[in-house]
């Protein structure tokens, strides 16, 4: 049993003949990465989609024609370069970022709660932003930014410190506890400030919501870096996690360090969930509703659900954030609010029709 | 996977075990009951010690008489019973209201995480208000009304949504936690579009404060637990059987699912009332319960007792917000500052392997 989940094989019968199990195995696998295939596929006409689509209509082969024969007097051409281009990446990159994030804080957490919001990362990045703008008088994204960074990393660091102190160390109880204690300690300064503050209100206000609008460009380009590291390390991620599924103990015992393992990847959520919510703001539930979701397609091994994540993540937010600004246009209702529109439906539905939720 | 269970071996030398056990219990019982009143009278002492708290000098005989309609100077009438007694009354009720139903829910989903907080009650409340103070303009209670509605009509769609032949405590969470991610993402929504005075006022209602509820409020919520406290003290002998296991239960001949329906009905209509008064005051209705028991010794008493420690952390909760901190401010800042120490000590001092609490 404990062998079959390392190696990712999906049958846990001890009783069943060898043969059948690994033919079973070796059917699943090439369905999951033709599966995969396809998901990519569609993250690309996605892609495609976010950057024609908008308050201003453009026709696929202008789209075209703004990378193969790009003229710098049309505004068409230079609306794609310059803003519906960058803003998809930052979709794809943020996108990809929470979900990893969240993947790798349930496997390690070993809680289908966790999730960057629950964690306190959200609200340490909001307490940093709002202390910057009213020590500092920081004014715009891209001077926040680093706070924001600092503040979710921090966050995330001193959750997982409380909880890993004392015996048993992290159990996914107390984590869960500590993410929502130090959330509302930290969302208790953040209003103090705002309820006295009305200038540091009015900015934190729009960030709050969480957003692609108006945070690429720059932001993209500081950011981006971390962005790709964070995603690339997460997907190495997939045995110590199958690893840690099976309990401490049991992970100890086949010669795992999972203070080390737990570590580290608390690190790597500190890294993408901090960066994205930086760009971003708070983008709710792609990091609690996709890792569940890729687990409903490939079943337990992490070493299937990290690379549908890294897909289904910036898909579900791409499209989300395209049906946003279409739905309402010429204005835009912003990527969190239609994800918290469509996710939680799904995230209810998830709950419900699961056999387990229980990792 | 079935790990072999060791049954310890029960060796009572003692020749009427019954006995010893029911006068272990009996003192329990009696030691419960005086620290409970302990709380109750620490609870009207601290409400009198707050009417004589603020600018005006006033001592706590001439407060108390002036509370009591038995005064004579009419400053001193004013200020007492126009400013200070609806503040104090506030604190009291929402704490008891809180107190009452967070330990409910603790006990009912046997999860110390399970506060309305965590359930989406309060997110659907915040919600409910934001959009009365945006959208259509209202203050008072207006707000407070479709606060109880958000409320009361988030807690239904929580519950029909959880619910797959009987309701269980995870999915209840889960669902509870979807749901309120859902209503504050779209309450950011309604801040972010709002003009910047409404924002204040809806950032003001959200963070949760004594200082909210006018005349009807009060009256509202203390007509609501006049009802709904005793009610909670008779459904309490379910919650213990409840608490036992669905299987456990069912043998005993309870219907679970009734009673496990009753009171959380109760649960949400003191915390929907409490949020309608003074919105969502975090983390009081989350430590109520547990310290209650910490101090009580043991699970029977537990709701009058919660009660009272609900009461006492909003009125000392508010005199930090209003006396301590460098200018006044709203009572759900001061709660939500305390309650985290508390539940990281909480963390730290538990010793059970995943129980934290």
């Amino acid at each position: 049993m404990t062998r079959a989940l390392l190696d990712g094989s999906d049958a846990p019968v001890d009783d069943a003949p060898a043969g059948a199990s690994r033919a079973t195995s070796v059917r699943r696998r090439a369905g999951l990465t033709l599966g995969l295939a396809a998901a990519v596929a569609v993250l690309v006409v996605v892609c495609f989609v976010s950057v024609a689509l908008g308050s201003r209509d453009v026709t696929p082969s202008t789209v075209l024609h703004a990378f193969t024969a790009f003229d710098p007097t049309s505004t068409e051409h230079t609306v794609i370069r310059e803003m519906r281009v960058p803003r998809t990446l930052l979709g794809l990159l943020a996108g990809a970022a929470l979900g990893l994030g969240g993947a790798l804080l349930q496997g390690v957490a070993r809680n289908p709660l966790a999730d960057p919001g629950v964690m306190g990362v959200n609200a340490g990045a909001a307490v940093a932003i709002v202390v910057a703008i009213m020590t500092l008088g920081v004014q715009d994204a891209q001077g926040y930014v680093w706070f924001a960074f600092l503040g979710a990393g921090v966050a995330t660091v001193v959750v997982y410190g409380i909880a890993a102190v004392g015996r048993d160390g992290a159990t996914p109880v107390k984590l869960a506890l500590a993410g929502v204690a130090v959330t509302a300690a930290l969302s208790s300064v953040t209003s103090a400030v705002l309820l006295t503050r009305t200038d540091v209100l009015q900015e934190m206000r729009l960030w709050q919501v969480g957003s692609l609008a108006g945070r690429y460009g720059p932001v993209l380009g500081q950011l981006a870096p971390y962005l790709v590291v964070g995603i690339i390390v997460a997907l190495g991620f997939g045995r110590a996690l199958n690893g840690l599924a099976l309990g401490d103990d049991v992970a100890r015992g086949l010669g795992q360090r999972v203070g080390l393992t737990r570590g580290l990847a608390f690190a790597v959520v500190a890294v993408l969930c901090g960066a994205a919510t930086a760009a971003c703001g708070p983008i709710v539930f792609l990091g609690l509703v996709v890792p569940h979701a890729a687990r409903l397609v490939c079943g337990p091994d992490y070493r299937w659900i990290l690379p549908w994540t890294l897909v289904l993540a910036p898909t579900l937010l791409l499209v989300c954030d395209v049906v946003g600004r279409v739905v309402v246009a010429p204005g835009e209702l912003q990527v969190g609010v239609v994800l918290g529109i469509i996710g939680a439906p799904v995230f209810v539905a998830l709950v419900r029709y699961r056999r387990t939720v229980a990792l | 996977m079935t790990a072999p269970v060791t049954v310890p071996a029960t060796t009572v030398d003692r020749p009427a075990p019954g006995v010893l056990v029911a006068r272990a219990r009996r003192r329990r019982h009696t030691l419960g009951a005086a620290v409970t009143a302990g709380l109750a009278l620490a609870v009207v002492v601290v409400l009198a010690w707050t009417l004589t708290l603020g600018s005006a000098g006033i001592s706590p005989w001439d407060a108390l008489r002036s509370a009591l309609h038995l005064g004579s100077d009419p400053a001193t009438d004013f200020i007492v019973r126009e400013l200070r007694l609806p503040r104090a009354l506030t604190s009291v009720l929402v704490g008891l209201a809180l107190g009452v139903a967070g330990t409910v829910f603790q006990r009912l989903l046997g999860n110390t995480l399970a506060s309305p907080d965590v359930l989406g009650i309060s997110a659907g409340a915040g919600t409910a208000a934001v959009a009365a103070l945006v959208l259509a303009d209202l203050a008072g209670v207006g707000v407070s009304l479709l606060a109880l509605v958000g409320a009361l009509g988030t807690a239904l769609l929580v519950y029909v949504l959880a619910w797959r032949r009987g309701v269980q405590g995870y999915r209840f969470i889960l669902v509870g936690v979807g749901v309120a991610a859902f209503l504050s993402s779209i309450t950011s929504y309604l801040v972010s579009r709002a003009e910047i005075s409404d924002a204040r006022a809806a950032m003001l209602w959200l963070t949760g404060s004594s200082g909210l509820a006018g005349p009807a409020q009060i009256a509202t919520l203390a007509a609501g637990l006049v009802v709904l406290l005793p009610l909670a003290l008779v459904l309490e002998r379910r919650l213990v059987v409840i608490e036992l296991g669905d299987d456990a239960a069912l043998a005993l001949g309870v219907h679970v699912e009734r009673d496990r329906r009753a009171l959380m009905l109760l649960g949400v209509a003191l915390v929907a009332l409490a949020t309608a008064a003074a919105g969502p005051i975090a983390f009081v209705a989350l430590m109520a319960g547990p310290v209650a028991r910490r101090l009580v010794g043991g699970r029977t008493g537990d709701v009058l007792a919660a009660a009272c420690v609900g009461a006492l952390l909003m009125q000392l909760a508010d005199v930090v917000a209003q006396e301590v901190m460098p200018s006044p401010l709203p009572t759900g800042v001061v709660t939500g500052l305390v309650g985290a120490p508390y539940v990281i000590w909480l963390l730290l001092a538990a010793n059970r392997r995943g129980s934290a609490a």
